[in-house]
């Protein structure tokens, strides 16, 4: 069954990865849904976050394909309930029709949302939350005349994770520990899929 | 700055010593310390072809001749080829060189093939000047975006400071797991800045990299037990055993466990052909019992092989009734095609041993038997007509057939694309590994002569026969020039049908015989050979053959033979497109 994954990649800072990662999508024909580079808890290793929709075996090949890419340290799979995610949305409204109206007051409130900048002729607010809650956003404003609207790509922090700081260690050392070579096959249905 | 100066100070600057001390540098070009990093690499032999923006370090070649050869090619994907021939029978990394735009575009297809086919390689490309990328310049190309999905790693060095790591990382990326080839992208200003060097350091780890798993002793038990219990095992393998040069080991295995094995394209030659436990070959044109016996056996051993669709046929007819236990480098192998019960990951020089020691001495008298039975069955409906033809027109089987009883199969057999290639691999008798070089994966026609040109530099002392389609021969028959050039001592066979006899094949199969562009004419070989001072024949009856063929195994230099084959012969058991392994026609 297709659904949303959230595939996460510990990489080395290398120009010309995105494009190598990027590809293995498109030569799949698989469209991806949103994609995040950043920094990581680590300094110096970057953390692509990489949303798709397609059916679990699927997926599992492509990370097991990219986490063979030379400069990628480590990927892994998650569904939505392993994972808490995020996405950060601006809206840009005009500001007149939202000083002359109270109610949006308290449309904003309910929906969490900020004012990043207010000036005369438009008024910028942020909102974070899953893709539904951005989406109600819009819905709300748009009577209000939403000029501009943007989404960020999902970042997201796997709930079952200890973060990568130890698992680096391993792989500076020459030869890994078993961590690192943990195998999926026969290491009990782990949770994360891991090299 | 003389390059024998550099070179001895390298030298001495890489020892373990030295480089805890201080270092002294010297001031190199960027193309001195390419040449240094193939010096240190071991790399004898360079496969290339200049061209504007790799002058500088073609430059600095001129006074390094004495210490590489470079073999000067007429096409650059000639170069790869040749590289990956060289690579496939030494076991070593080919390098290339190739100028920037349509020298290093004409790389792809060898990258492509070595990539499938996993042979190490290393490519190094000029570049436009830094300041000129992007601007479209003459003969700029985007050569790192372009090789992308065709390489293992690749690298474009704006600045000669990186030139000594990055190639360190590209041979030991190209070598180590499972190979592949590596290009490195050098900017012209690069090649010509001088910088500080400091020798040059092998690279033996990348932290995000593991080319090679920790094995894990549970899954060895695991596979143990269940060959252990197996009453009808099996054995495919594929070329992990001869990148893994654990040739021995997996003797070693099979002979104490008694189970028969059989080889995919590129694994021949791993075990001699007439290895008693050696039952043949598997895929769309593989023998007959290794196809049908693949769907009654109980265990399923895969050494070293990927499953690919022309091994497997139809994936949801192919071994369902057993356990498979899948031993390979590559972790993105296991359940990529064929669903493994056990994976054994690891490099099978250690694993196999490991293996062999848990594994009880067996034999398996009348599972093999059936083998024999349906080696039988193939003999008398394929085998011996296509080996000792009835009628008057020649077969493809029955040149294969003289040159094992002249080279005793001792020989270095390279092979084309087509039916001839299926014909020479089922045929063609092997006693040493890696002595079978062809394009399995990418199926590249003009593969087989330049793929000979380089094997003939990787393994000198042997006899290199190419055996390629009249199609094929085409396709790079330029590289002739090379071969007159170099002197190489080349044995070219050409088994001509005067068609594309592969497509004709299927349309004749598959498309009732409406034969679309297959009708492909030759130019006079023994002329055109002749033209690049190529000694050369053409046969066409059969009682010139066999001494033809000894003429050209005896020449003292390069030799062409041509024989004209029949037209319409078609290369059988074969596996139809879409059927199951057990599905194998026998005609």
């Amino acid at each position: 069954m297709k659904q949303e994954y959230t595939i996460t990649v510990y990489t080395e800072n290398q120009i010309g990865l995105l494009n190598r990662i990027a590809i293995m999508f498109s030569r799949r024909k698989i469209n991806i849904e949103s994609l995040n580079t950043s920094p990581s808890e680590v300094e110096g290793i970057h953390r692509f976050t990489i949303l798709i929709h397609e059916v679990e075996d699927v997926v599992k090949k492509l990370v097991r394909q990219i986490e063979k890419q030379v400069d990628v340290l480590k990927a892994y799979y998650n569904t939505n309930d392993e994972i808490v995610w995020q996405e950060l949305a601006l809206y840009k409204v005009p500001t007149e029709v939202i000083a002359e109206k109270a109610k949006v007051e308290r449309l904003l409130r309910e929906h969490g949302a900020r004012a990043v900048v207010i000036r005369r002729d438009y008024t910028i607010f942020e909102t974070s939350g899953h893709r539904e809650e951005t989406d109600k956003l819009i819905t709300v404003l748009e009577p209000f005349g939403l000029i501009e609207f943007v989404r960020s790509a999902r970042v997201a922090i796997i709930k079952n994770s200890a973060g990568f700081h130890e698992k680096l260690k391993e792989f500076e050392y020459r030869e890994p520990g078993e961590d690192v070579v943990e195998n999926e096959y026969l290491a009990k249905q782990q949770e994360v899929f891991s090299m | 700055m003389n390059a024998v100066e550099v070179s001895s100070q390298g030298a001495v600057r890489s020892s373990q010593e030295e480089s805890q001390a201080a270092k002294t540098t010297v001031k190199v070009t960027g193309s001195v310390a390419v040449l240094e990093a193939c010096l240190a690499e071991g790399v004898t032999t360079i496969f290339g072809y200049p061209g504007g923006a790799i002058m500088p370090i073609y430059d600095a070649l001129y006074d390094y001749r004495e210490k590489l050869e470079h073999i000067l090619v007429r096409h650059e994907q000639g170069a790869t080829h040749a590289a990956q021939g060289y690579a496939r029978v030494s076991g070593r990394t080919g390098i290339v060189f190739a100028t920037s735009g349509p020298g290093a575009t004409n790389l792809v297809t060898g990258l492509a093939d070595a990539m499938i086919d996993s042979t190490p390689m290393v490519c190094i490309t000029g570049q436009v000047f830094a300041h000129l990328l992007c601007t479209d310049a003459f003969q700029e190309t985007d050569v790192i975006n372009i090789t992308t999905p065709v390489t293992k790693w690749n690298y474009q060095v704006t600045d000669a400071s990186e030139i000594p790591s990055v190639l360190a990382k590209a041979f030991y990326i190209a070598k180590s797991g499972r190979p592949g080839p590596v290009l490195i992208d050098i900017t012209k200003n690069a090649q010509l800045q001088l910088f500080d060097y400091a020798g040059y350091e092998k690279c033996n780890h990348i932290r995000s990299y593991r080319p090679k798993p920790l094995v894990r002793k549970e899954y060895i038990d695991e596979a143990a037990k269940l060959i252990n219990a197996a009453e009808r095992p099996f054995v495919i393998f594929g070329q992990g055993v001869i990148l893994g040069r654990a040739e021995k080991e997996f003797k070693a295995f099979i002979e104490k466990s008694g189970i028969p094995a059989a080889w995919t394209i590129l694994g021949l030659s791993a075990l001699p052909t007439d290895h008693p436990l050696n039952v043949g070959m598997l895929g769309m044109h593989g023998n007959y019992g290794p196809n049908v016996m693949t769907n009654q056996c109980d265990v399923l051993i895969a050494i070293g092989m990927r499953f690919d669709d022309r091994v497997t046929g139809r994936l949801d007819k192919y071994a369902k009734q057993a356990k498979v236990i899948h031993l390979d480098i590559d972790p993105s192998e296991i359940d990529k095609n064929v669903k493994t019960t056990v994976a054994v990951w690891g490099d099978c020089k250690e694993t196999l041993p490991l293996l062999t020691e848990k594994i009880e001495s067996k034999v398996y008298p009348q599972w093999l038997q059936k083998f024999k039975d349906y080696q039988l069955e193939e003999e008398n409906v394929v085998i011996h007509e296509e080996l000792n033809p009835s009628t008057e027109i020649m077969s493809m089987g029955e040149v294969i057939r003289i040159l094992n009883e002249l080279t005793g199969g001792d020989a270095v057999i390279v092979t084309d694309v087509g039916q001839h290639q299926m014909v020479a691999c089922r045929y063609a008798q092997f006693t040493q590994s890696k002595s079978n070089i062809t394009s399995g994966g990418l199926g590249t026609m003009g593969f087989g002569l330049p793929a000979g040109i380089g094997a003939k530099f990787g393994a000198p002392e042997r006899t290199v026969v190419s055996i390629i389609g009249d199609g094929g021969i085409q396709m790079t028959i330029q590289e002739f020039g090379t071969i007159m050039q170099s002197n190489v001592n080349l044995k070219i066979l050409i088994l001509n049908n005067r068609f594309l006899g592969m497509v004709r094949q299927w349309q004749q199969l598959f498309h009732e015989r409406r034969y679309s562009f297959v009708d492909i004419q030759s130019p006079d070989y023994v002329q055109v050979a002749k033209g690049y001072g190529i000694a050369g024949k053409s046969v066409d009856k059969r009682e010139d053959l066999a001494g033809a063929v000894k003429e050209m195994i005896e020449h003292p230099g390069a030799f062409l033979l041509e024989v004209m084959v029949g037209k319409e012969n078609n290369v059988f058991p074969m596996v139809p497109q879409g059927c199951g392994v057990s599905e194998i026609r026998l005609k």
